[in-house]
């Protein structure tokens, strides 16, 4: 039967060819070109049109940020003559001097530069606090103090190079070895309980590393400023507007009328108020409330008013995750007889955090880039703090170095929230696999 | 300014209930140990960081005057405020006294409840061109278009000035020092108008500033001082008569160099005597030491020395005197009499 049409095909395959690779045109770099960049004509027009823009604007960026910047000059002055003799007349350059002479203002204000181990302190305290919240093991502590050693050692290195000394031994170096090598030994997932402990008693060890008592100097507050300011916002602002925000939302979906008005009322009216009234409220009319002679902090009512106001839109974004959540897990939490706290903490709560970790994270970055309006009651954060270094008239003149430099140390950690939050999403997905 | 305002007034009923508290300020710096003075964010020449972030300038060291003149050193903490901020802060008690260019007017005397303790730099708005533009003077600007930050006196007194000598100009406007500074360099206006020091300020931070004239024209007044809230004269005696301290200090030739070695005898001038605490009790009439003038004038040199190392001929701003001369060089600094 086979045989039948033996001559009536032209060709007959014997064996099992070898894979032969893909067209040119649809793998390897040409492949992804035609797919992603050239796919269709306005694929092609849209490509073309941005590669020109980054061939007309990269060269200019990177002269003016790289090739002709200054990095040591004594003044705004010195930097265009330096650039004028290197580069010609009309030659223009970044002048990043400005921030080399700045950058302990940028980092702790006017925080005073003999005690300024403490906010680095508390910083690596920080991390070792974080790590058992944002992770599973202690691993990534060992990991982020070898880190930091090594980068006290460059610096270390560095300023024996350029004639400036730094200690290498201080009370941070001393903190990494201690947390870094704990982490390494007791760093498994079991002592996770323990490291918490360690999270919970953070806020005080903070509060008194920064402001001081406890035999420790006291500092004002008037002396925080620069990214010392932004983090000690930030931080607090985040760590107590996602507690708050979950019991504004449970109240807000609570069966007692009262509450639930109580945490609408406040909800709505947080929400539909601008950060910056709130903001102006408690830099000059909270002082009207007070007591007379009541010394209350500046510092602490925007640490109070930020909180808040985070804790209202957190409110709202974890509300969202509760709703999304289906009937039956409260039903089911129900007929296991469970409290509502009880539903609550062990099936409710992990859920709908779990679904609202987009929002929140975006809740966090939006609260940490918001605290630069505090510059417009005239806290010295990074941005409030530009106008009295321009007004020196060693570096009046200068504007998009220090923006950019903000803008950068910004990026940093927004960018570094949001990816954690992506590696967050991706292993709580894994588990729902399982 | 309506937010300040608003702000004072839903704050009066407080202020009402708080009067006693703030009654005598002068002991409530005492006991604090520490004068708390308003500053601006920062101006050039008159309120920046040095790179140590230390505050100076010609506003600051008024701020420093005054401390000098009550603890004998100046033990000052500084609190910048905005614009929209400082009145607040001053009606509140969160700061004992303005020292923040803020200009003396008849609403902020009378409405805003201040009191101002002086003036320490009459300052006035003018105009900056480029060179090549070939003005010499303010009349001859007839259709230029001029450089003008929004919702600032600046804008009204520049229509006011053009319609007054009917003349036109296209504005265009802008929001920052920093913005104007951008678009006039561009050359997108053939003028920059703000206030005199300012301009100086502004010029000296452009990359050529010799290419560059201010016309010599001023077209408002914009006495600059210190102010203190209403309800304690006390207070404001202190702050005047320290910044007229630093002024009489000029006129008698006292300067920070030899003002101890002038207060330790008696000399022949019997207001220097008066001024140094060598004759009389004066520093007691205003519930303060007897050197208190020696201090304050030891803290940060006369009113000159203060004006030469922030705001003149030698530094960066490079401002001269002007209307901020003695009176006896044809400006019109002149304090009252030590006696």
């Amino acid at each position: 039967m086979s045989d039948t049409h033996a001559e009536t095909v032209a060709y007959v395959a014997k064996t099992q060819y070898d894979p032969q690779p893909p067209p040119v045109a649809s793998s390897g770099v040409l492949g992804w070109l035609t797919q992603n960049l050239f796919s269709s004509i306005s694929n092609t027009i849209v490509t073309v049109l941005a590669i020109a823009l980054i061939i007309y604007m990269l060269p200019g960026m990177i002269e003016w940020a790289v090739l002709h910047s200054v990095w040591n000059a004594e003044s705004i002055r010195e930097c265009r003559e330096i650039i004028t003799n290197a580069f010609g007349e009309g030659a223009t350059g970044a002048c990043w001097a400005v921030i080399h002479e700045r950058f302990g203002q940028f980092m702790y204000g006017y925080y005073p530069p003999s005690l300024r181990w403490r906010p680095d302190l508390a910083a690596v305290l920080l991390i070792v606090a974080m790590v058992p919240v944002l992770f599973r093991t202690m691993r990534p502590l060992a990991v982020a103090m070898g880190v930091l050693l090594a980068a006290k050692a460059l610096f270390a290195v560095y300023a024996e190079l350029t004639g400036g000394n730094a200690e290498l031994v201080g009370p941070t170096t001393i903190a990494a070895v201690i947390f870094g090598v704990l982490a390494l030994v007791f760093g498994s997932e079991k002592t996770r309980p323990y490291w918490l402990w360690l999270t919970f008693a953070y806020p005080v060890a903070a509060y008194f590393l920064l402001w001081g008592g406890l035999g420790l100097e006291t500092v004002e507050s008037s002396r925080f400023g620069g990214f010392l300011l932004t983090a000690v916002i930030g931080v607090t602002g985040i760590a107590g507007s996602l507690p708050l925000g979950i019991l504004l939302a449970l109240g807000r979906r609570s069966n007692l009328p009262i509450l639930k008005a109580i945490c609408t009322i406040f909800i709505e009216f947080i929400r539909g108020v601008p950060l910056i009234t709130l903001l102006f409220v408690a830099s000059t009319l909270l002082n009207y409330f007070l007591p007379p002679g009541t010394n209350f902090n500046i510092v602490l009512r925007v640490l109070i008013m930020v909180t808040l106001f985070a804790s209202a839109y957190m409110a709202e974004v974890i509300r969202g995750g509760l709703a999304a959540l289906p009937k039956g897990q409260y039903e089911a939490a129900d007929a296991l007889g469970l409290d509502y706290w009880q539903s609550m903490r062990l099936i409710i709560l992990p859920q709908a955090l779990k679904i609202s970790i987009p929002g929140i994270v975006n809740t966090f970055i939006g609260l940490f880039k918001d605290t630069t309006l505090v510059s417009i009651i005239a806290l010295q954060d990074p941005l409030g703090l530009m106008k009295p270094i321009l007004s020196n008239s060693t570096w009046n003149g200068i504007v998009w170095e220090l923006y950019i430099f903000i803008a950068f140390m910004f990026f940093i950690c927004c960018f570094a929230m949001s990816r954690y939050s992506m590696f967050l999403e991706t292993r709580l997905r894994a588990a729902d696999r399982r | 300014m309506n937010f300040n305002k608003l702000a004072i007034a839903a704050g009066l009923a407080g202020v009402c209930v708080a009067s006693g508290a703030h009654a005598a300020t002068l002991d409530d710096v005492k006991a604090r140990g520490q004068l708390r003075c308003g500053i601006n964010t920062g101006i050039p020449g008159f309120a920046f960081t040095d790179s140590a972030g230390n505050w100076q300038g010609f506003d600051v060291a008024l701020c420093k005057a005054v401390a000098a003149a009550i603890f004998g050193e100046p033990n000052v903490e500084y609190v910048s405020l905005t614009g929209k901020t400082r009145f607040t802060a001053l009606a509140s008690g969160e700061v004992d006294m303005l020292s923040r260019n803020t200009t003396w007017t008849y609403s902020r005397d009378t409405d805003l409840k201040l009191d101002f303790a002086g003036v320490n730099y009459y300052d006035g708005q003018g105009f900056i061109v480029s060179k090549e533009l070939g003005v010499a003077s303010a009349s001859e600007l007839d259709g230029a278009t001029i450089c003008i930050q929004t919702g600032t006196t600046t804008e009204l007194n520049l229509a006011d000035y053009f319609r007054a000598n009917n003349m036109s100009y296209e504005p265009v406007p802008i929001e920052t020092e920093t913005e104007a500074k951008e678009k006039f360099l561009a050359n997108a206006c053939d003028v920059y108008t703000t206030d005199a020091s300012g301009l100086a300020a502004t010029r000296s931070s452009y990359p050529n500033p010799g290419d560059y004239m201010i016309l010599p024209e001023i077209i408002s007044k914009e006495p600059l001082g210190p102010a203190v809230r209403h309800g304690d004269s006390e207070w404001g005696d202190i702050v005047r008569w320290s910044l007229n301290a630093l002024i009489v200090a000029e006129e008698k030739g006292i300067t920070a160099e030899n003002v101890k070695e002038m207060a330790s005898a008696a000399g022949d001038d019997p207001e220097v005597n008066r001024l140094l605490g060598t004759e009389g009790e004066y520093g007691a009439m205003m519930g303060l030491d007897q050197d208190w003038a020696v201090n304050a004038i030891a803290a940060t040199g006369n009113y000159g020395e203060i004006f030469d190392t922030f705001l003149g001929p030698d530094t960066e701003i490079g401002l001269e005197r002007g209307l901020n001369a003695l009176y006896t060089d044809g400006g019109i600094l002149y304090a009252p009499p030590f006696r």
